[in-house]
Formats: structure tokens, sequence, C-alpha cells
């Protein structure tokens, strides 16, 4: 058994600068708690349960339930020791690590009976966390006013995007009038006329055609009863018909005389004004002797449909490579398709009638009148798409003024920026209150590492922390997401990035928006133990 | 850590060939029985007359081996059987062909040396059968000729049968028979397919006329009969399964023999499966399968092979437990059927009311690819007498160094030296307790295990030192499977030495895993194994030190794009097909691994090398651990029963991923995993890349806590553990134990696989539903008592106790009459604890005595073993005495330790407590008796753990 009879040490204390008292209290034990542990008293643990002699005071064995009986030796599970760590911070360090063969304390106190080889570094860290106090007291004073700066700035664009806000909705309802305006010019004073002498133009060209068509049939009418009669007696009879097999209307293979007698309207012949009316219900079926039956339409082949499709197809496509036009719009539309791929169904044009004729232009007083509506229309339209616009930039600066940019707006300076970080394997980017990305170095497509969510720091200052959300999914796995912690210096710049686990990334950003202001207390006091 | 195919497929997008994404096991990828064309052939072999007849004129008895021929009357084939009797109570039996076209394989290095023998005399022979004596107890082996029957017999009691159902198979081996019969047999071999059945059920009637088979040849047997050649069936000179080809250069070679234990109804072992502590009856369902294999999402509950095989059961009944060990490293199949399986329970009634004339019977068969059929047969008959004899053939387990038996830390991966750091000090922010913080496959340059990742890891040594500094270690991953690059000089070396295992046309055999196209060191060859062991010295692997360990995983072994995500049965190692060797690959990994630690070390410290696959004698180089698991309820569960087969078969370090590898577990179900985990023997917490991070500290303080506590119990308890694995080592007993180990004449405790035993004096239940109120325990032993080791409350034996549970219970219970040291100041390492004195918990039995041990050493070296360094002591309560008394008086060592208290449980109020020191010296003890819970604690005895002493209560 090691028996620890050493159970009262000399501590020696720095108070202020230097001059130098010893306090005698057991092992373990801060000042602060000294009156406790009275020499030559029965000692009563801290909880009050027991009262037990003095020399049980860090005897190796643990008698009180809150492990106050042994400050100074690892009996008890749940007791902490006291370093006091002269020249650095005092701690406190569960009592598991006494002795335990590792260094926790710097002055070594914890480790009196081990063996551990501790040499006494509470000096060097001392100076060290000064040097370092130091530098991030003048980080955070320097932080600091630039922070205030940023408040100004943050507080001065705030204002100009509030007034250019107010600017914006002012000259939208202007807008809105005019297009209002602009849309009752158009209808009723330009779009109406101009639709009246459009179907004029329209009507006249239409009774012209009809004539045209009548003088057609007509024609074509007395051609067929020419050829139909037969015997040229000038009349048409039911055997004459007979021999016309498309005329068989119960499609039994012929044509017998009661349905041709039934085509000449119950009669047995017909003349020439009586075929006017046998005509009419004949002339779809009718074929012409002088044509080869199977050149009809309905006896064509499959292969025969199909040809002209295809030929159309074949003919279209490059004619339409020539068109500029086209080509615009192919590259609008399908971004993603290389120019060969391109689908060629996408455009076969409207077929047309190629026997029908044109319609004549527009005179000039209707073209004169479709001029105007037109000029109106490109006006109306005009003007609504500024409105849109003037839509778009109050969103914007709304979208903007929404935003939670800390307290005094000192993080308004972030929006639309954004901040890069290269490792030796991506490049990292931060745009804040926007999202995060990240792209490999040498090639590859970018990867969504979330998009801005919230504030997510402590309680105390959940501007601390930023929380982006929603990235790109990983297989079999959430969706990627970062944390960026966001810490007091002169710059604004990412410091670091991680992936702690899977897809969850971790982002350290320096910006002076976080510098607090700093204390006026002088951080040297911190050192004592007072 | 596993083939988890989402790291493939950034790797190795163009393999096709397994299912990504799957949510469970894809089971298309493994086969079944009938898939595996000898598994088919031997299971369409049915019970009756076996064709085998013993040549009893053949019989040859030196003094302790019996050599015997057997004749197959079917294909006169010979067989020579050979039969010694071994040393403490075993029966090996031998059975090969009498003159083999080639050699077959007989598994080396398993053994641990040529078995010792006994003489064995004739007691009596006549013409159908001879018997021998097997020297003790009245045994005797029965032989009986026509058919072969061999029985091995213990008085009236038959203990077990051979031959019995008439299952011996034995594939000869044989010349491939010209191509144009070949052709023949493969168009008819869908004929083949009908009328097999109808013939092998033939094998006896018409043995002789060979009708029935129109295309049979005809051959002279050498004494010049007339015998008729059994015709090829498919399968047999080569089998495809999915994509893959087996060529099968040597034609069928399987094997098949059934063992039949009268008056068995339970057999455990065989692991390693996702199932039952007891074994389940086969019939009309799939064989238990030995093949390791790398199973992604494995799933529960049935008997698909695993990553590892120990082909050993164990029978167990009321009066005797016993052993079967069939040495063979092929891929096998284990049938289990029982004749009481179809009783009802009336059935039942009425044997027991008629006094159960009728005995229950259980039957195995055992059917393997190749090699011999070699039985150990282990007679028992307690527990212990099995667990001994097994480990005299196979080796007791590795004796750990004590911090292995800490808490792991480990994840798929840790970064950054930099995430090492900060975890490392996470556990100090947050008081917790762990020895061992773990890197898996990230860790390296590409995957070229013995490298660092220049970027995350490129001052190794500077982290290892960090660890050092707080007396904690860590273990990387090395896995068998090589880089093929030329800029890799363990490839280079590999190749250059002509290490590699080779394909069949003679290549370098090339696979893919985790490092894209790899070659597979032949770990088989000694050499090989000498030049591996080679590279731990800390000259050769870069970036390494003393507290660096290492994990072999991959070991099956597992190539991604083989077949069953395994290496081709025809790829060749030496002279020896893959197929002959394969479940013994993994071994020799973890083997070769230890062996360069220990030779590393100068041959003074312990090894410690964490191994997926294993076979029979993996317990000798270190610990398993149960696979790619899942964060699920069910695999929390399953963790007791596959822990619980392998300790049964002498790989007593084993242990399940804390928390589950794949998927995220709820908090509740960490927790208990973490409680559960702290109570089994090889405690790591693991998790997979793609699961978000779940270190002790992140589930909030709550739960913090919760598993602050769980860790801390598992290190008050480590001298206990520390004691249970040397007596293991010593004596092969398993450190976590099913009841009936120690309870064997209780029926009702040879199923429970919800609680266990650790030695034999704690009883552990742990909670594993979601949702838990209570659990119900059962408490064996008519006459004892139980102790809840958190409450000291006194609980009876043989009984079931309820216990209710909040998020804080781990039940615990000692058993009256034991007494436990512990050591109750919790530090932040293993190492930190060495000096640190016990507390003794003294159970008493209802007699007033209790009784245990106490163990002590350096912890780490083999000084224990080769200066006799250590402190071994009994430690006895009787008589209201109790005293400390040497074990070892011819070891020595000096600890630090003492004893700073006593606990004593189910004790009275003494007037006075006094301690006598070995000089006799007395002293009087401060005492504390608290009446309510009947506990006596001694305050402060002081006295040095190695010393004799004793302590009187008045």
């Amino acid at each position: 058994m090691k028996s620890i009879t050493q159970m009262l040490v000399m501590m020696i204390l720095v108070v202020g600068f230097g001059s130098a008292v010893e306090v005698l209290r057991p092992r373990g034990v801060p000042l602060s708690k000294r009156q406790f542990y009275e020499e030559d008293k029965p000692f009563t643990c801290l909880d009050g349960s027991r009262t037990i002699p003095f020399d049980r005071v860090n005897d190796d064995y643990c008698d009180c339930k809150d492990g106050s009986d042994e400050p100074g030796t690892a009996a008890c599970p749940n007791a902490s020791f006291h370093c006091t760590n002269s020249g650095y911070r005092p701690t406190f360090i569960p009592s598991s690590r006494i002795n335990d063969g590792i260094c926790d304390c710097c002055d070594t106190t914890d480790e009196y009976n081990s063996g551990a080889k501790c040499e006494n570094t509470c000096r060097d860290l001392g100076r060290k966390e000064q040097e370092v106090l130091q530098k991030m007291a003048e980080i955070t004073k320097e932080g600091f006013l630039l922070k205030q700066q940023l408040i100004q700035e943050g507080k001065n664009g705030q204002q100009e995007k509030q007034n250019k806000l107010n600017e914006l909705q002012n000259s939208k309802k202007e807008l809105e009038e005019k297009v209002e305006a602009l849309r009752t010019t158009v209808k009723e004073t330009a779009e109406q006329p101009e639709k009246e002498a459009k179907e004029r133009h329209l009507k006249a060209w239409e009774e012209q055609k009809a004539a045209v068509q009548a003088e057609k049939d007509k024609n074509k009418m007395a051609e067929a009863f020419l050829e139909l009669d037969d015997d040229a007696d000038g009349l048409v009879s039911v055997v004459e018909l007979q021999s016309h097999m498309e005329l068989d209307s119960d499609a039994d293979g012929s044509v017998s005389e009661a349905e041709a007698q039934a085509l000449l309207g119950g009669v047995d012949r017909v003349d020439t004004a009586a075929f006017e009316s046998v005509w009419s219900n004949i002339k779809d079926k009718y074929v012409s002797e002088s044509q080869p039956v199977d050149a009809a339409p309905a006896d064509a082949t499959p292969e025969e449909i199909k040809e002209p499709v295809t030929d159309n197809d074949s003919d279209q496509y490059p004619n339409d490579e020539d068109l500029p036009e086209e080509e615009e719009d192919e590259e609008d539309e399908d971004d993603d398709y290389p120019e060969e791929d391109a689908p060629p169904t996408a455009r076969t044009p409207e077929k047309k009638d190629e026997n029908e004729e044109a319609m004549p232009p527009y005179d000039d007083a209707t073209q004169a009148l479709i001029d105007g509506a037109q000029k109106a229309r490109e006006n109306f339209e005009e003007s609504e798409r500024a409105l849109r616009d003037m839509d778009d930039q109050i969103r914007n600066i709304e979208k903007e003024i929404s935003f939670d940019f800390g307290p005094e707006g000192e993080f308004s300076y972030l929006y639309s920026q954004c901040y890069e970080l290269t490792t030796s394997e991506y490049i990292y980017r931060l745009c804040p209150f926007n999202r995060v990305s990240q792209k490999p170095k040498y090639g590859g497509s970018e990867t969504n590492l979330g998009t801005w969510g919230t504030w997510a720091g402590p309680e105390s200052n959940k501007y601390l922390v930023m929380k982006y959300e929603h990235g790109t999914g990983c297989w079999q796995g959430p969706n990627r997401s970062t944390t960026v912690k966001l810490t007091c210096g002169k710059e604004t710049v990412v410091t670091s990035t991680s992936e702690p686990s899977r897809c969850e990334y971790l982002m350290e950003f320096i910006t002076p928006a976080v510098c607090q202001e700093p204390s006026s207390t002088d951080p040297q006091r911190n050192h004592d133990e007072f | 850590m596993a083939p988890s195919i989402d790291r493939m497929v950034s790797i190795m997008i163009a393999l096709l060939f397994l299912c990504l994404g799957a949510e469970a096991v894809d089971r298309s990828n493994f086969k079944t029985c009938d898939q595996s064309s000898f598994c088919k052939r031997q299971r369409e072999l049915m019970p009756g007359q076996s064709p085998y007849r013993a040549l009893l004129d053949t019989l040859e008895l030196s003094d302790s081996r019996i050599t015997l021929q057997l004749i197959n009357d079917n294909n006169k084939v010979r067989l020579l059987l050979e039969l010694y009797r071994l040393q403490g109570n075993m029966t090996r039996i031998k059975i090969n062909e009498l003159k083999p076209l080639k050699p077959r394989y007989e598994v080396p290095d398993v053994l641990l040396n040529d078995p010792p023998t006994e003489p064995m005399t004739l007691v009596a022979q006549d013409v159908n059968s001879v018997v021998l004596s097997l020297g003790v107890d009245e045994q005797r082996v029965i032989v009986n000729a026509r058919p072969f029957r061999l029985d091995i017999v213990e008085g009236p009691k038959v203990l077990l049968s051979l031959n019995s159902r008439g299952l011996l198979a034995f594939e000869h081996l044989r010349l491939r028979k010209d191509t144009i019969s070949h052709k023949i047999t493969s168009t008819v071999g869908s004929m083949w397919d009908s009328i097999k059945s109808v013939f092998s059920s033939k094998h006896d009637t018409d043995a002789e006329d060979g009708g029935g088979s129109d295309n049979a040849e005809l051959a002279d047997d050498e004494d010049g009969q007339t015998v008729k050649e059994e015709e090829d069936k498919p399968g047999m000179w080569e089998e495809t399964f999915k994509t893959h080809s087996d060529s099968k250069p040597n034609g069928p070679t399987s094997i098949s023999l059934d063992f039949s234990f009268p008056g068995v109804e339970h057999l455990y072992g065989i692991p390693e499966h996702a199932d039952t502590l007891k074994l389940k009856n086969t019939d009309g369902g799939e064989p238990y399968r030995l093949y390791n294999l790398d199973v992604f999402q494995y799933e529960l509950n049935n008997l698909m092979a695993l990553y590892g095989a120990v082909p050993v059961i164990i029978s167990h009944n009321t009066e005797r437990t016993m052993g079967v060990f069939w040495l063979n490293a092929a891929e096998s199949w284990v049938d289990i059927s029982s004749s009481t399986s179809g009783k009802t329970v009336f059935g039942k009634m009425m044997d027991f009311v008629q006094g159960s004339n009728e005995a229950p019977q259980t039957d195995v068969r055992w059917i393997s690819e190749s090699g011999i059929i070699d039985v150990f047969f282990m007679s028992g008959p307690r527990p212990n007498d099995v667990f001994a004899q097994y480990a005299s053939l196979t080796g007791t387990q590795a004796f750990p160094a004590l911090a292995t038996l800490g808490y792991h830390q480990c994840r798929w991966n840790y970064n950054d030296q930099e995430d090492v750091k900060a975890v490392d000090e996470g556990f100090d922010e947050h008081d917790i307790p762990y020895d061992f913080i773990w890197l898996d496959i990230e860790h390296t340059d590409g995957k070229r295990y013995f490298t660092w990742d220049p970027n995350k890891f490129s001052q190794p040594k500077e982290m290892l030192q960090g660890l050092m500094d707080k007396r904690r270690k860590m273990v990387a991953i090395v896995d068998p499977h090589i880089k093929v690059d030329s800029g890799y000089s363990i490839h280079n070396e590999i190749r250059s030495k002509g290490f590699y295992v080779k394909n069949k046309d003679g290549g370098d055999y090339e696979g893919w895993c985790w490092p894209g196209n790899s070659g597979y060191p032949d770990f088989t060859n000694p050499e090989m194994r000498a030049w591996w062991a080679s590279k731990f010295a800390y000259d050769q692997y870069t970036g390494s030190m003393e507290n660096l360990f290492t994990w072999n995983d991959m070991n099956e072994p597992s190539v991604f794009n083989g077949p069953e995500v395994t290496m081709h049965k025809d790829a060749m190692h030496g002279n020896w097909e893959h197929r002959d060797v394969h479940n013994i690959y993994g071994i020799y990994v973890q083997r070769a691994t230890a062996e360069g630690q220990i030779q590393r070390s100068g041959g003074t410290e312990r090894p410690f090398v964490l191994t997926r696959a294993f076979f029979a004698g993996s317990q000798r180089y270190g610990a398993v651990w149960t696979g790619d698991n899942a964060a699920e309820w069910g695999h929390l569960k399953i963790s007791i029963p596959m822990c619980l087969s392998l300790g049964l078969v002498g790989i007593s370090f084993c242990g399940a991923d804390v928390g589950g590898f794949f998927k995220h577990p709820s908090t509740e179900l960490l927790v208990r995993w973490y409680q559960a985990g702290a109570y089994q023997p090889f405690f790591r917490a693991h998790a997979h890349l793609d699961t978000p991070r779940r270190e002790p500290w992140l589930f909030g303080p709550d739960n913090t806590a919760l598993i602050r506590e769980a860790i801390r119990q598992r290190y008050t308890l480590l001298p206990y553990w520390y004691q249970l694995f040397y007596n293991a080592y010593r004596t092969g007993q398993p450190v976590m134990r099913p009841l009936w180990v120690e309870y064997t004449e209780d029926p009702d405790t040879f199923a429970i696989e919800d609680e266990y035993l650790l030695g034999k004096d704690l009883l552990v239940h742990p909670v594993t539903e979601e949702g838990a109120k209570g659990v119900t325990a059962f408490l064996p032993g008519k006459g004892e008592v139980w102790y809840d080791v958190h409450t000291f409350q006194k609980h009876k034996g043989a009984q079931n106790l309820y216990i209710p549970v909040t998020m804080s219970s781990i039940p615990v219970f000692q058993r009256g009459g034991s007494i436990i040291s512990r050591k109750d100041r919790v530090r932040r390492s293993s190492a930190c604890m060495e000096n640190d004195p016990y507390t003794l918990y003294v159970a008493l039995s209802p007699q007033g005595t209790a009784e245990g041990e106490i163990y002590i050493d350096d912890f780490h070296t083999f000084k224990f073993e080769t200066d006799k360094q250590f402190i071994h002591r009994r430690l006895h309560f009787s008589d209201n005495a109790l005293s400390s008394s040497n074990l070892a008086p011819d070891s020595q060592f000096t600890t630090a330790s003492w004893i700073e208290k006593v606990v004593i449980m189910g004790a009275s109020r003494p007037t006075s407590v006094s301690l006598t020191t070995a000089d006799g010296t007395k002293t009087a003890l401060e005492f504390e008796f608290d009446s309510a819970a009947s506990v006596l604690t001694l305050r402060k005895p002081g006295v040095n753990a190695g010393a004799d002493w004793t302590v009187f209560l008045v």
C-alpha cells in the first residue's frame, strides 16, 4: 500500500504581483474551502452526511458520499482536485486524474506519487496565454471598431434600401397606371379597328374563294356527266352508274340496280339538270374513269403514306438549320442537347394546301391599322415588362431587408458576397445568407452543401453559428448541410472546413461582425484565484 | 467495415454485380444447398442401409491406432479408417480413400500438435463386429461390419453413433471420362435429374446388378470383379453460379457422414450464424452452412453462412455434455434433425408420465466439399471437460493485454489526426474512460495497407505519441487484399516473391476490393506468413509504434467481384485449390499478423489483432467480432447467442459493434447497446461511414451520463474480466457462458439466450427490448441465492424474477458463494488504473461461504508465462473468516495494489473485525453494517493484494 503521508502540503500562492504567502491546507483543497479543513478538528463532510477524524482526510479511503474527505487522492469517484497552477489559471480536475501517470495540472501537483515526470509549465502557459489574450484583445478591439463601421454601413445600406424600396413602390404605382391605360388604348383604340378591317378583308377573300370553288365544282360535274353518259344520250342511267364500283354503298362488291336507282333519286335516268342533286351525293366517292383505280387515296399503300412524311422531315430539317431564328430557339430551349441530337419532330411545319391560293395582301388602310395596333401592343408589353422588373427589384430588396442581419445589422455586409477556401482537394465557397458549395479543384461539378437556413448559435448568442441546409442529397444518407462557426477577427475569411460526419460539413469563418466589445477589466486579473 | 456497396460505387462504378442500395442481404448472391452441387448431391442421399462395409480382416491394431478398410459395395472403392484414442477422453476417427489418385487435403496448423494418444485393446471380435476398449470409464468402440457402423458406448449407453443412418458418402477422386461420354452425360443431365433420386434409394437393393443405368460403364476393380462405374452427375466437373464458373479439375470430391446422439435434444455450436444458441432442426429447410463469407447487411434468424466457421458441435443433456469436431476447411453444410421434434405437448407429457421410454435422439449430417473425414469425439462428460478437451486440440484463448478488455472507440472513419485528437479529448472532457481508438480503411494512402494518408495522417507518430501520453492505444486496419500497383512496395514484394494466390491458369489471382484491383497473398504459405509478420516491425511499418495494434477485416477473403463475394474455388494455394483451404484463409491472416506483433517487440509484448473471419483455433490469435451488423434491436439481441456460440467453441474474445454498424441507432438503442456491450467480452463501438457521428457525448447530458455509467461499470469489473480471460487461457473455459454450462441438470436453462453468465459468478440480463419497463430474468440454482450487484438485494435461485427497469438499469447479479474483485476507482484508461486498490465483493451463499480468485500481472507482457511473473490467489470465506491464499506459490510478482475495502453481502453484524497479516500482526478493522440490506463493509484492510492475510469476523 502506498500510504499518503504528505497530507498537508505547502502551497505558494502568488498574490497580486509577486508577494508570496504560504497557506497550509490539505492537498487538493481550493483556498475558498480551506476553512472547512481545520487540522486537529473532526472533519464534517461538506454535504453534512457524517463527521470523521481529521486524519481520515486524504487518507486514500473514501468516507464521505460527496467525496469531500479525499480532495487530494483518487479514493472517491466523485471528488475533484484543485490545482493552484501558480502563474497560470487555477483549475479543478476529477480526482481520478490524481496519480494516474498523466500530467494534468501545469504545476504538477496532481502527480505527486505516480512516478510520472511532470514539469511545471504554468509560467510558460501563463505567458503564452497572456500573449494569446493580448493578441485576442487587440483583434477584438480592432474587430470591434470594424464592427461599428459595419453597423453604420449596414444601417446606411439598410436606409438606402428602404428609400429605394419606397421609391420603387411609388414608381410602381405610376407604372401600373400607365400599364392599365395602355391596356385600354390597345384594346379599344387600336385593336378594335384592326380587327374589323382584318375581318372585312378576310370576308371579301372568302367570298371570292367560294365563287371560284363553285365554278370548279360545276365544271367537274359537267365532266362527270359526260363521262357517265356512256351512250351520250344526254341522260345518265342506272346501268351507266353500275359500272362505278366505288359507288357501292352497301359494300357488297357490286352496285346493284336498286343502289344505282337510289343514287339517281329513285328514277332510272337523269338529265343534266337533275344530275346536279345526284352529283352532290356521289362527288366524294366518284372516281374519274380517266385515272387508274389504285391511285385513289383510299388504296394508297402504307409505304406510300409514310414516305412523304419521311421525305418531309429529311427535307425540312436541313432547311430549318439554315434559318437563324430557328437556331436561336434551339439554343434557348434545348441547352443540353448537342445540335445533331436535336429531335427532328420538333419542327415539322404546318402543311399548307398547295392548291390553295394565298390571301391577297391587305389594302393600305387595313395595313396601316394593323401596324398601328402592333405598335400599341409593343408599347404595352414594354411597360408590362418594366413593371415586372420593378416587381423583381422590390422583391429582392424586400428579401434582403427581411434577412436577420444581426441585432445591429452588422452581418448585412456579407449579403451577396462569397468567400472561398481552397483545400488539397476542393474549393469551398461560402455565400452568406445564400449557400455553401464545394467544387473539386481539378474539374468536376459543384456540389451544394446547403442553402441558407437559420442562425443556430447557443441561446446566449445565436449569431455565432450559421446553418445551411437541404444541400445535394447523399447516397443512402441525408441531404448535405453545413454549420458555419463565426469567430471574431479583423478580416472576413473562411479559415477551415471539415466533414465531421458524412455529409455534415463544418466551416470556420472569421468576421469582425461577431467581435464583442472589449471588456474594460484587465484580463490579467483572471489569473488569480480571488 | 464492410463491402458496403455505396463505397464501391464511387470506386468501381463499372461493377454492376451487386444490388445497390439494398436494405437487407441480397440472398440471391449466396448459394442455397441446392445451388451448391455437392450439397445437393449429398443431400439427395436418404437415410437407409449404407453401401459401406468394414473389412474386418484388414483390421490392424497398433498400440494406440487402429486401421481398418471400408469398401463401398456399389463401386468397390476402398476407404481407410483410422481410429485413435486420444488423451483426455477423446477419440479421433479419420476416413480417407485407401488409394486416392492424388493426396486429399488434410487441414494443417489448426491442431496445436499431433494429439497424444493412449493405448486401446481389442475386447471381442466376431464375423460382423469388433469391440475395442478405450481404456477408461468402460468406454468402448463397437464397429459393425455390414453395413459399416461405429458406436462409441459407455457401459450400456450409446454415446455417439457414426453412419447409423447410412449417410457415409465419400466421392473418390476419379479421372474425367472422355469427352464423348461426358457430352452424353451432359445431354442426359436432365434425365438424370429425374432418375437420380430413384437411383440413390436403390443403392442397397440394386447394388450388384447394375440395372437402372443404361449408360453405365463397366470396369474391373482390383479383385477382378465387374463393378459399375458411377455416373457423372451435373455439377461434378464444373459448376456455374450466377456469372461465375468453377472449373473443378479434380471432379467430385465431397464427403459426408452422419452422427447420432441418443438421448440428446440440445445441440450448440457450429458458428457463425445469426441465429439461436440452440441449434435448430433443419428438416425441410436449408442446412447450417459453414463457408466464410462477407455477407452485406446480413439477416437475422437464418442459417446462411457468415464471416467465420468453427466446425464443432456440442451436445448436452442433463447427464452429459459431449462434442464433435469435424476438422475440414472446405465449404460445409450441417443438417440437424431430431426424432422428438414432431411431438405434441400431449405426447411429451405422456412420455414423462410413462417414464420416457422413448428416448429422444438428435441426428447430425455433416457434408464437406473436399478433404477427408477427420472427426474428434470429445466425450465430456461435463461441459468443462469438453472445453478442456477441445482446448487440448486447438488451443485456448490468447490471454489479452488488460487494455484490450477496456472500451474501444471506432468509426469508419476518424477523418484525420485532428479528429482523433478531438475525440480523444472528448472522452476526457466528458470523463469517460477508453483504451483504444480505431482507424478504418480511410487512414491509408489509397487503401494501401501499412501506409498513411499523406494529408490526413501525415504525422502518425505524433498522433500515437499523443495517445501514449494519455496511456491510450490505437488500432489501425490492415486487410489482406493488396492493391495491384507497381508503385506500392508491399505489392511489388509479394509479386516478386510469388506470394500471391494464383488463378487456375497460374497467373496471380486478382479480384476487386477496397483499393480496386487487388491481389491476395497466400497466407497458407508459411514463408508468406513469415514475410507478412516481418512487415509489422517498427522499421518496416512506417509510423507504427508500440501502442499501435491491428485489425484484420475482409479476410474471408472478401472479393467483391468473386462468386459469393469471395475467392474462386479453383484459385490455387500452392498445390491446393482454394476449395480445400477456404475456411482457414482468415485464421492464417490473423495468425501472421499476431506473430508480426509479437516479433516486433522481440517476443515480449502480447499482441492484439481483431479478425472478422475465423476457424477452429482462431482463439489463439486474438479477438473476433460479429461483423457488419445493423442498428436494430434484433441485432442487439442476437449478439448474445452469437457470442455465446463462439465461446462454446473456444473463441471467448467476442463482441458485436456497439450501436450497430449500418444505419443510425435511436438514442435508446445506443444506450442499451452500451449497457449490453459493457458486459460482453470485446467492447467496441463502431459505425458506418454514412451514419451520423455517435461519440458518447452527442446525445445530450442525460444519455452521456448513462453511457458513461455503463462504461464505468465495465472498468470497475476489469479485474474480474482479466481473471476470467486468464482462466480461459489456462483451461479453455469460456468467459461468456450459457447458463446450462453451470446448471447442467436444469433443462430450463438449456435454451436461454437472453441472459448469460460471465465466468460462473455474474449473471447478466441486459435490456434488449425497446421501451422496456422490466425484464424477467431466470435466476438458476435451487437452494442458491443471487445478489443484485447494484442494490445488493438478495434473490432466491430457481426462479423467474421480474425486474422493473429504467434507462439506467443493467440487470446483473452476483452468485451467492462468490467473491469478485473490482477496482472501483475508474480512471481514463485501464493503464491508469493498474496500481489502484481492489475492493472485494463477497456474496455469501446460504451456507455462509464464498470463494473467488484474484489474478494480477504486468497486464501486457508474456512475463506471466515466460518468467512466472504473476499473482494468482484464492479468496475464501467460511466460518466468518475471509482469507487470501496463494494459488501459484512458484510464481512471483510485486504489485502496488492493495485491498481498500471488503463488501460482504448476506452478512450479519459482527461485534468486531480483525485482520491478521502474514507476519502474524493483528489489527482491528473498522466496519459498517447496513442491517436493512445485510451488507457489511470493512474499512481499509490496506493489505497488499499479493499478500497472505485473513480477516476474522467475531
